[in-house]
């Protein structure tokens, strides 16, 4: 893989994609692939939603994103293969050309990086001889530089196969990839007994439990470090009022918040009284409707004055309504 | 030190097994449930809005008054999707409670259905992080076994299916409407409001999409009542939240505790800056999307007022920290980076900002350019803030406005002496390591 132009683009934007990738899948590998989309499918009210897992199930058997894996999904979903296309390629975990068997991703994102996430990967890089989005020629590692993969109070975090090795060095980076290589089982710092390969984990990924979720830890040192101060200073959550008072606790609440309450409500009929009308909007074939022009929409609906009349959209995003 | 630690959803995850529903059984674990499938659904919400509890994803909209939001029953389905796609820069709470204690998002999970009147809820957690979607798939198996979810839970005659989705990389997908495209089967870009996901959201259903958080602190609220929440916190920033310690302190970590404790307080719990002779630079209240605060603002209750009225936002309390050897420009270029990645490319001010952005930041961190570059990116930024389609480009403007509004010395410093005034290595976690090695 390693060499080759596969994966690559053209000047003119084309994709180099290997004639393999097209190759159709065999009746096992395809009885095998159908069987788990009818499962995943039933997840779901409306069969798009299957999209996401269904790209993972096809780099459960292929590694990455196929063309014969995409031509598959757009099957299974009644979608255009340029469809499929344009979600697998928005996505950062479906690969575009055949992936090692352990991807390695460094965080460079700002605190890891600054906490050493760029001495590992420069050193780690180096060590391989290969850079951002590489593989081994062994096709073993993939090399990737990452984004924050929230365990930033570990920093520096690498992930193999998205499990957690928390605060790294470049000596133990290179000694997980030597050990990758070398075909050694490796137990990550919060996760499974060892480390999966790449196909294993998207399989999982596509939401098919593999029964490891018992194995390894509930809580690294770090995720306990406050619960710790607590324990030793004494200090607990207060104690509820009554322990079953279920009344007075909804009483006294009531009276307490009346005022918010009546600002609550008015907002609430407002909203109430504007959705109901449109709420009955006509309904669209399964997986089909546009969700950006929405039956409901509204052109005369504004935030409140406070800047949101919901959320602003930012739940996960620490932002507040715009300046 | 006046406040303390309230360990409440952080309280058993130094038991052997904290993820198994036997363990959260055995900590008061789905009583909370019982009780709500006693009351009416519209008591259940009305008792969310007391409570006063207010988004923990990073907004702090009251999370009462969201559900309030949903338009009357009108037969059709009503979903329940929760934001478990934690990605926002420095943020590592969710990812930590998922992992060791499950059972508190499924049970929330079930309540609020029940209070919202939604039968089939999803869990849209990111894709990087395997061994909590196992802990999560087994959570959601042991609820079904146990009668918690499926159909006619504990003989109530409320049925709840639950789907626990795995995302695929993108730091987009944390917001709310880009993450429901993203179920759908969509690339994850944000749809235009209104209408909003309460009024037409997954499949253009009445939607509530809450955060992890958020959901997870429903069960003890409900068990212990509002009045017993609303004694933790200050007067508008009611209860708990996980404080997430990262960087330079000496024990990072999570630290559960009333909002409106200091970071002072939170430090010295933490044991201190990791060198005690290197001083506190920069920090993030929230995440890298709220804007910088420096040593001035040790002492600013951590609740949403007092952060936003000293100019920067509580956002998901993410607590990242950087002593005096970190290079400010440094971090903001990499910040920008990864704006710049995680654009979806919906928006053109975004889209085209945010790499103009990056051109510039890195070339001053390298030391060209010069000192208009920095009004460059003022300018820049005011066309980013405000105009683009998401808070995703409102963000991206955060660290780099107030990085310049503290640190513009800094800046010129790299101009004057043509490279980073800075070595690299002195701010690694193994610097002192190697150095006495």
């Amino acid at each position: 893989m390693a060499g080759d132009n596969f994966g690559m683009q053209t000047a003119a934007g084309h994709l180099t994609v290997a004639a393999e990738s097209k190759e159709p899948y065999t009746a096992e590998q395809l009885a095998g692939l159908d069987a788990d989309a009818a499962q995943v499918i039933a997840r779901y009210p409306q069969k798009r939603s299957a999209l996401l897992p269904l790209l993972h199930l096809v780099q459960s058997v292929d590694g990455y994103v196929t063309g014969r894996g995409i031509d598959w999904c757009a099957d299974k979903l009644d979608l255009s293969t340029a469809e499929v296309s344009g979600v697998a390629t928005f996505y950062t975990q479906y690969k575009r050309h055949p992936n090692g068997e352990y991807t390695v991703g460094v965080c460079t994102n700002t605190l890891c990086a600054i906490m050493g996430g760029d001495q590992i990967f420069d050193e780690v890089s180096e060590h391989l001889g290969i850079g951002h989005d590489e593989t081994t020629p062994d096709g073993k590692v993939t090399l990737e530089r990452i984004e924050c993969n929230a365990a930033c109070d570990y920093a520096p975090v690498v992930m193999a196969n998205w499990e957690f090795f928390d605060n790294q060095t470049p000596e133990s980076t290179k000694a997980l990839v030597d050990d990758l290589r070398a075909g050694k089982d490796v137990k990550p710092s919060r996760g499974p007994n060892k480390v999966c390969t790449f196909k294993q984990v998207s399989r999982v990924l596509a939401g098919f439990n593999d029964g490891l979720a018992d194995e390894g830890v509930g809580a690294g040192p770090a995720s306990l470090a406050g619960l710790e101060v607590a324990h030793e200073h004494g200090w607990t959550a207060p104690k509820a009022p009554k322990a079953d008072s279920t009344k007075a606790d909804d009483e006294s609440a009531d009276n307490k918040s009346s005022d918010n309450k009546s600002a609550d409500a008015k907002t609430d009929a407002k909203a109430d009284a504007k959705t109901e009308a449109k709420a009955t909007g006509d309904a669209k074939a399964p997986g089909r409707h546009t969700s950006g022009n929405a039956a409901a929409n509204d052109p005369d609906e504004k935030p409140t004055a406070q800047g949101t009349l919901f959320d602003d959209g930012a739940e996960g995003k620490g932002k507040e309504g715009k300046a | 030190m006046s406040t303390q630690l309230t360990p409440i959803l952080t309280d058993f995850w130094d038991d052997p097994q904290s993820w198994t529903l036997a363990t959260y059984e055995k900590h008061e674990g789905y009583q909370g449930l019982k009780k709500a499938l006693g009351m009416k659904p519209e008591d259940l919400v009305q008792m969310t809005k007391d409570s006063g509890l207010r988004g923990r994803g990073g907004a702090g909209f009251p999370t009462g008054m969201k559900w309030g939001f949903l338009p009357p029953p009108d037969g059709g389905p009503r979903y329940l999707v929760v934001n478990a796609d934690e990605s926002e820069p420095g943020t590592c709470k969710d990812i930590p409670l998922m992992m060791a204690a499950p059972q508190f998002l499924i049970e929330g999970v079930a309540i609020t259905s029940f209070a919202i009147g939604c039968n089939h809820a999803f869990i849209y957690l990111r894709g990087e992080v395997v061994h909590v979607y196992r802990r999560l798939l087994r959570a959601v198996e042991e609820a079904y076994a146990a009668g918690y979810l499926g159909k006619n839970i504990l003989g109530s005659g409320f049925d709840l299916d639950v789907t626990v989705h795995a995302g695929a990389g993108a730091y987009i997908c944390g917001e709310e409407t880009a993450l429901l495209d993203s179920l759908e089967g969509r690339r994850g870009q944000p749809r235009l409001k209104p209408p909003f996901p309460a009024v037409a959201g997954l499949y253009a259903r009445p939607t509530v999409v809450n955060n992890v958080e958020s959901i997870a602190s429903v069960p003890p609220i409900l068990l212990h009542g509002a009045d017993w929440f609303t004694e933790m916190g200050t007067e508008k920033s009611q209860g708990f939240g996980i404080f997430s310690l990262s960087g330079h302190v000496k024990n990072p970590g999570q630290y559960e505790a009333p909002l409106g404790i200091t970071l002072r307080e939170l430090l010295d719990m933490a044991g201190g800056m990791r060198d005690p002779n290197k001083k506190l630079k920069f920090w993030t209240p929230g995440g890298s999307s709220t804007p910088l605060f420096t040593d001035e603002h040790l002492d600013i209750p951590l609740d949403f007022e007092s952060v936003a009225a000293a100019g920067s936002m509580l956002g998901t309390r993410a607590l990242q920290i950087f002593d005096e050897t970190t290079c400010v420009v440094r971090a903001v270029d990499r910040w920008t980076d990864f704006y710049k990645h995680e654009s979806c490319g919906k928006c053109t001010p975004c889209r085209e900002g945010t790499w103009w952005l990056k051109q510039i930041l890195g070339r001053l961190e390298h030391g060209q350019g010069d000192e208009e570059d920095l009004e460059k990116l003022l300018d820049v930024c005011d066309n980013i803030l405000g105009r683009s389609f998401c808070a995703l480009g409102d963000g991206a403007t955060s660290p780099i406005t107030s990085s310049i509004q503290y640190f513009r010395d800094e800046y010129l410093k790299h101009l004057e002496l043509g490279h980073c005034p800075f070595d690299v290595r002195e701010s690694t976690l193994f610097h002192k390591d190697r150095v006495t090695a």
